[in-house]
């Protein structure tokens, strides 16, 4: 049995952090790392092999906190030149940052937690990325090897839980296995399929010595990512793709993962056919780009969901055919041929029946798919898809994304997002959590560039905006990164606004203010009659609800963060900017808003996409035919984004 | 996994039943991994049996599985996934060889032995121990042999039994284990 002394040991209190200028030495830092590849088994600890190794990989920023198993990590880890440790307050937080960091630059995220409740801390954000792919490596402590198995203190076998939710992990127990294993790691997190890679190391090959040798090859017999397409497969897709008249291009989250936006804009311009990027996609395509839909899905554009149910063929590039985008599979797209073209075989024909199945990198099969088309066109066969847009574009006037202005004078939160994309910008990172802030910051933003969006869209992990947008800044640091949050979400992950104000990582949260769980409440309102079950939060206006517990200005400062508050639409812009001055240090803005605005359009769970409803009660309606220009009284009339339209009284 | 099943379940649903040969890594944790993905993607085991192959560091395991044939593909690309999975096979039952292993210990006096060790001989298992109430029988087979023998056992009183997961072998010169792991991944 541990002493009381021995408990309260493993997690010392914080070291030094670094200074707030630290982040600017990164870049040099990493440039100037010292030439270890070169040396040939060098003596030292196990510790030591283990920062040396993640120099070797070049690793740029580890974001962690020590305690008792992985301590030993933590001493050599104060020397290196180039790993910059960024010590956090929740290693839930540290997996979102290394999440963050990985999708703002396409390098491989990187968390340290401790053995135990460290490590079990990083479950959640080891599921996250292995849901949204995201290249990840954790690296956590293990009590010694010989008290693995007997339940000593803080250990947990954190490699059978994270099992089913790592794209791989190893246990290393011989120090001189640290290498091997952390070059293995960071190859299988950021090849293929991206995904999170866990490592867990006892505490005794920590303090063994050993010797330090970076492979000069990888042995990984079982693990051969196919990125090359069969250019018969690539072939017959485009004649499917030449010859279809509905043709829609299902663009999902792979095409940024293999950094093909060009590609994809190339195959755009040649076939001329419409675009959907889905949640995982946004920015993959620009928003402004004339055959840009929107996003499909649950919440996604009347056009955009109507264009997959009429389509005559399904191009899907690195996307997944998931509930969300398909609604009810049986009635998804029925009259699509489908295409699809995904670096997991798996995924291919997983949900839905494919007619050219390609396994293959997106931005390789992009590349390929290009020259094909135009060799098609070349051959005479292109359809004309002149009556296929002209149905969209009538979707699209008749049916824009729209929001009604709460009726009361209070702040709409579509408004809030709106005016947040246009005066941040498209050169922004937009980082959000989970619920109806994350659907319309997806439908209100325009996004104009691969990496602007980020955000937990497979497994709606609440809590992921503040600490994913500290890893985005860490890791963009000349780029503007606003979270856009939720009163719930943020209640989750703020902790670590002191992280950020004490590394000098001056992201901006607006915290939308609906003082409820508002997604959970969206559907009472829908479905469970307006029974408000254990959805209020009590955390909006102090007028209205006599209290706001917390009151997230003062927390804000509290955190030594900047903190602001807007209530009213005419202070909106201003605040906003006010916001945007601030270069120094985070700042939190509290925008309280209309608490009873919806997320529209929307196809309830476990319905056709048919059933789309543009606003409540409000379907839009189908095969009408282009010569009908006049709306009836519920279809808005069509005008340019960040104005209010009138779908619906949403009360 | 199933214990002992009646004869009646054994190939009750031909059309559904498959044996995997899979060649893994000899890792830690290597068995858990895949019997971590089938339970995880909803199928059922029906025997597993796990041992070395000619090559070091390389075992082979059967698995047998009830599936349709479409989740069947499906749990094979997972499978696939798997980093210490070198290379999966299904097995055509009608081109392979497949085993199990019995040992069963019925109760046997004086009076019966004789009649016992008749089974015995007719299906040419062996007794692998004698005591004066019982014998330990062992016998390899298919799973229909193997069934049969359980069923002319039974009368004189089943003591006890284990059985082995169906280990099976593609019929032929070639082998599943060519090349499967002796290609080195280059460092990227």
């Amino acid at each position: 049995m541990a002493s009381a002394d021995q408990r309260t040991a493993p997690r010392p209190g914080p070291r030094p952090t670094p200074p707030a200028h630290a982040q600017a030495t990164v870049g040099q830092a990493a440039a100037g790392r010292p030439a270890a590849a070169a040396e040939r088994g060098e003596p030292m600890t196990g510790a030591q092999s283990l920062v040396r190794s993640l120099e070797a990989a070049q690793v740029e920023v580890v974001f962690g906190i020590p305690g008792g198993a992985i301590l030993p990590a933590y001493d050599p880890l104060l020397d290196s030149a180039s790993v910059r440790h960024v010590l956090v307050r929740h290693e839930q937080g540290a997996g979102h940052a290394a999440q963050g960091y990985a999708q703002a630059t396409g390098r491989v995220g990187v968390c340290m937690a401790t053995s135990g409740p460290g490590a079990t801390n990083l479950v959640t954000a080891i599921a996250d990325a292995h849901m949204d792919s995201v290249p990840m490596v954790a690296i956590t402590g293990q009590v010694s090897s010989a008290a693995i198995g007997t339940d000593a203190f803080q250990e947990a076998d954190i490699v059978g839980m994270t099992m089913p939710v790592t794209k791989h992990n190893f246990l290393v127990t011989d120090p001189d296995d640290i290498p091997r294993t952390i070059a293995e790691a960071f190859h299988i997190a950021s090849t293929g399929r991206p995904g999170p890679v866990l490592v867990d190391v006892s505490k005794d090959a920590l303090q063994a010595r050993t010797t330090f040798l970076w492979p000069a090859s990888l042995d990984l017999p079982g693990y051969r990512p196919t990125t090359t397409p069969h250019r018969r497969q690539v072939r017959e897709a485009a004649k499917l793709l030449a010859a279809a008249e509905r043709p829609v291009l299902y663009v999902g989250g792979g095409v940024l993962k293999a950094h093909a936006a060009a590609e994809l804009a190339e195959l755009v311009e040649l076939s001329g056919a419409p675009v959907v990027t889905t949640l995982m996609a946004r920015g993959a395509l620009p928003d402004s780009h004339p055959s840009h839909l929107g996003m499909p899905g649950m919440h996604g554009t009347v056009a955009a969901v109507t264009a997959l149910q009429k389509a005559d063929l399904l191009v899907a590039l690195g996307a997944r055919f998931d509930d969300r985008v398909t609604g009810k599979l049986s009635s998804f797209a029925p009259d699509a041929a489908v295409v699809h073209a995904d670096v997991d075989p798996a995924e291919i024909g997983k949900n839905r029946v494919v007619d050219v199945p390609i396994v293959g990198d997106a931005r390789e099969v992009l590349a390929e798919l290009v020259p094909a088309l135009r060799a098609e066109h070349a051959d005479g066969h292109r359809a004309d898809l002149t009556t296929w847009w002209r149905q969209l574009d009538q979707l699209r006037r008749t049916y824009p994304l729209g929001y009604a202005e709460a009726e009361d004078g209070s702040l709409a939160p579509q408004r809030v997002i709106t005016r947040l994309g246009e005066i941040a910008g498209p050169e922004a990172i937009y980082v959000s959590g989970v619920g109806q802030h994350q659907m319309w910051a997806a439908q209100f933003i325009g996004y104009e560039r691969p990496g602007s969006w980020i955000n937990s869209g497979g497994l709606g992990t609440m809590g992921f905006a503040v600490p994913a947008a500290m890893g985005a800044k860490v890791g963009d640091p000349d780029r503007v990164v606003w979270a856009v949050d939720g009163d719930g979400c943020f209640q989750m992950t703020n902790q670590e606004l002191a992280t950020c104000a004490l590394n000098g990582i001056p992201i901006k949260v607006a915290v939308i203010n609906n003082s409820s769980l508002g997604m959970v409440r969206q559907w009472q309102t829908l479905f469970y009659e307006g029974r408000y079950s254990n959805t209020d939060l009590h955390t909006g206006s102090a007028v209205a609800m006599g209290q706001r517990i917390p009151d997230f200005v003062k927390l804000a400062e509290a955190y030594g963060c900047v903190g602001l508050r807007c209530e009213r639409p005419e202070d909106l812009d201003a605040t906003i900017e006010a916001a945007m001055a601030v270069t120094d240090r985070p700042v939190v803005v509290d925008f309280v808003v209309h608490r009873d605005a919806m997320v529209w359009p929307m196809v309830a769970a476990g319905v056709s996409n048919d059933e789309i409803q543009y606003a409540r009660g409000v379907s839009p309606e189908w095969d009408r035919d282009e010569e009908t220009s006049t709306e009836d009284d519920a279809a808005p009339t069509p005008t340019g984004a960040g104005v209010a339209h009138e779908g619906e009284g949403q009360r | 996994m199933t214990l002992l099943q009646p004869a009646q379940q054994v190939g009750r649903t031909p059309t559904t039943r498959h044996t995997l040969s899979v060649l893994v890594q000899d890792v830690p944790g290597v068995l858990a991994r895949v019997a971590g993905l089938f339970s995880r993607r909803g199928f059922n085991i029906v025997s597993l049996a796990v041992g070395p192959t000619e090559q070091v560091g390389v075992s082979r395991m059967t698995v047998v599985v009830d599936v349709e044939s479409l989740p069947l593909e499906q749990v094979v690309k997972q499978l696939n996934k798997l980093v210490n999975v070198l290379k999966i096979v299904e097995l055509d039952p009608g081109a392979a060889v497949q085993r199990e292993l019995l040992l069963v210990k019925v109760r046997a006096d004086a009076t019966t032995r004789a009649q016992v060790l008749d089974v015995v001989q007719l299906f040419r298992a062996h007794v692998v121990d004698v005591a004066p109430e019982a014998l330990t029988i062992e016998t390899t087979g298919e799973p229909d042999k193997i069934a049969a023998l359980l069923r002319m056992l039974e009368p004189f009183g089943v003591r006890e039994l284990v059985q082995s997961g169906q280990v099976a072998l593609a019929r032929g010169s070639r082998a599943m284990t060519d090349r499967a792991a002796d290609r080195p991944l280059r460092s990227a």
